[in-house]
């Protein structure tokens, strides 16, 4: 094992440890094949303890779609970013017409790579999930082949809630649901509201 | 530690505890291979469950024991941690308590071990409900935010004090020692067998409880809390935890004429036992959970194993300690 993918295992370890995060996958299993896994947001851990939920061989075709702003401020978050998570940074201040976020997601996953991406946007409170933005509809409508997977993150905004630096070691949730896709001419709002729903739904079961 | 702990009448306990669960083993087993013995699935299920927990706990602690009193406080004190983890974790709290709730699991959760491990008594038997117990609310209330304010205090206070405090008293057993004298310490041996000895019977009276809650005619003492907790079930366990506990007295250091000790001690821990499990449940019953392992896995988490442990300890402390002080009166056998 190199020392990279010693690194990986090692943060993904520490982030299961730290987040004491038990996952469950509803009518949904683990693979390699192209997916966009998309999770209600409400920490900064939240990338990393969804990429870490996932089994080692998923993990290493897996990129959390992040913010550059934060990612690349200060070393260590770079490196761990660039090298470890092997993120896919979206620049927020420099949105340039033909280099939309979706467009450089599409282009950087190639054939290969599935994505974590969080549609709200920002994070909220953990009370209620925000009306999510339209990345994730032109991203199905441009790639009809990726396998949408919703996923459900619990407690995670009492271990480090927005504004506060330092973890706090409660147990947290992750559940996986089952594979959607854009239906054929369904509008872009009805199929944002049902991605929403299909996330909120799992809080329930 | 370590010479002690090979000591034969140590040796004479554990083995014992290992013959008494391969039995058990074997015995569900035959159980199972059988569809027609006519026993409630989910029970014998429960049971098989138990005996599985009990082979992990017994190594476990087997283990750390051979390798010294650090390592047993450490073991507690990450069970202590995991505990308090799944206490707060089903306890609602608010962004204004996310400060104090750090402290209490980074500093004052280990420090209460730490200071069980420098065998520091004076200190460790007060840091948590004297000083945590006032810094905790002042903290929460420098937060700023006064909503349900008390409520969520005593929240914190009470995890802390349970899954932490109590449960430390538990590892503090191997602590323990005469007051004065040349040699201060028990025989050798002799703590490790009080704490084996303590958790034993406490997982004795559990199970006891539990068997005795079949039979069939069955009073409920508190249905709205716990519907598997009855009258015959504790009457009938603390009673038969007790004679297992008299006839264990050679292991403990409650000897010679004072083997009816070792008994009333084990009605002590299978009736805090008792305490601490209907206490939980009420915690579980409020939050609308049936385990508190929900959030973990399907079955149950560390703390429906740890809660009689927790409620036990320290009432078996400072039994065990004042009857040593009285020993050390009336028959200076060390000193």
């Amino acid at each position: 094992m190199d020392k990279t993918s010693l690194m990986r295992n090692g943060l993904a370890l520490l982030a299961q440890l730290l987040s004491g995060a038990s996952s469950r996958w509803i009518d949904s299993q683990p693979d390699t094949c192209q997916r966009v896994y998309f999770a209600n947001h409400t920490s900064h851990l939240d990338a990393i303890v969804l990429w870490s939920a996932l089994p080692a061989n998923v993990r290493e075709v897996t990129r959390p779609v992040a913010a550059k702003d934060y990612w690349m401020k200060g070393a260590i978050r770079r490196y761990l970013a660039t090298q470890v998570f092997n993120a896919l940074l979206i620049d927020r201040t420099e949105i340039k017409v033909h280099q939309s976020p979706v467009d450089v997601m599409i282009r950087e996953i190639g054939q290969q790579y599935s994505l974590i991406v969080f549609p709200e946007g920002s994070r909220g409170d953990g009370q209620e999930i925000g009306d999510f933005k339209s990345g994730l509809y032109y991203l199905a409508k441009k790639r009809p082949d990726l396998e949408l997977i919703p996923v459900h993150l619990d407690n995670m905004n009492r271990i480090l809630p927005r504004g506060q630096v330092l973890p706090v070691p409660l147990l947290s949730c992750i559940t996986f649901g089952p594979p959607m896709w854009l239906e054929t001419k369904e509008p872009k709002d009805a199929f944002l509201r049902r991605a929403r729903n299909a996330v909120r739904q799992l809080k329930e079961i | 530690m370590l010479g002690g702990a090979f000591e034969l009448r140590t040796l004479g306990l554990v083995g014992g505890v290992l013959i008494l669960l391969a039995a058990a083993t074997i015995f569900v087993r035959a159980l199972r291979a059988r569809n027609d013995s006519g026993l409630n699935a989910a029970v014998l299920e429960t049971f098989r469950m138990r005996v599985h927990a009990w082979w992990v706990l017994c190594s476990i602690l087997a283990t750390t024991f051979f390798i010294g009193q650090t390592a047993t406080v450490v073991l507690f004190g990450l069970i202590g941690f995991w505990g308090l983890r799944e206490f707060i974790t089903l306890t609602p709290t608010r962004l204004g308590d996310h400060r104090t709730l750090f402290l209490v699991f980074f500093l004052i959760a280990p420090l209460q071990f730490v200071l069980v491990g420098a065998e520091n008594y004076p200190l460790y038997s007060i840091v948590i409900p004297v000083y945590a117990f006032l810094f905790i609310p002042a903290l929460i209330a420098m937060a700023g935010d006064y909503k349900r304010f008390l409520e969520r205090s005593a929240k914190i206070q009470a995890g802390l004090l349970i899954c932490v405090y109590c449960l430390s008293y538990a590892p503090a057993l191997l602590t323990l020692q005469l007051e004065s004298g040349p040699e201060p310490k028990l025989p050798p041996g002799a703590n490790t067998r009080l704490l084996f000895f303590f958790v034993l019977m406490v997982q004795f009276s559990d199970a006891l409880q539990y068997a005795w809650a079949q039979i069939p005619s069955r009073h409920v003492i508190v249905p709205t809390i716990n519907p598997t907790k009855t009258w015959e079930g504790l009457l009938g366990g603390s009673a038969s935890a007790t004679l297992i506990g008299g006839l264990l007295w050679w292991a403990t250091p409650f000897q010679g004429s004072n083997w009816w000790m070792a008994a009333a001690m084990s009605l002590v821990i299978s009736i805090m036992g008792f305490a601490g499990g209907l206490t939980l449940s009420a915690i579980k019953r409020d939050r609308g959970v049936r385990d508190y392992g929900t959030l973990v896995e399907g079955h149950g988490g560390v703390l429906d194993r740890i809660d009689s442990i927790c409620f036990a300890a320290p009432v078996f402390f400072h039994f065990t300690l004042w009857w040593l002080k009285m020993q050390h009166i009336k028959q200076p056998w060390e000193g």
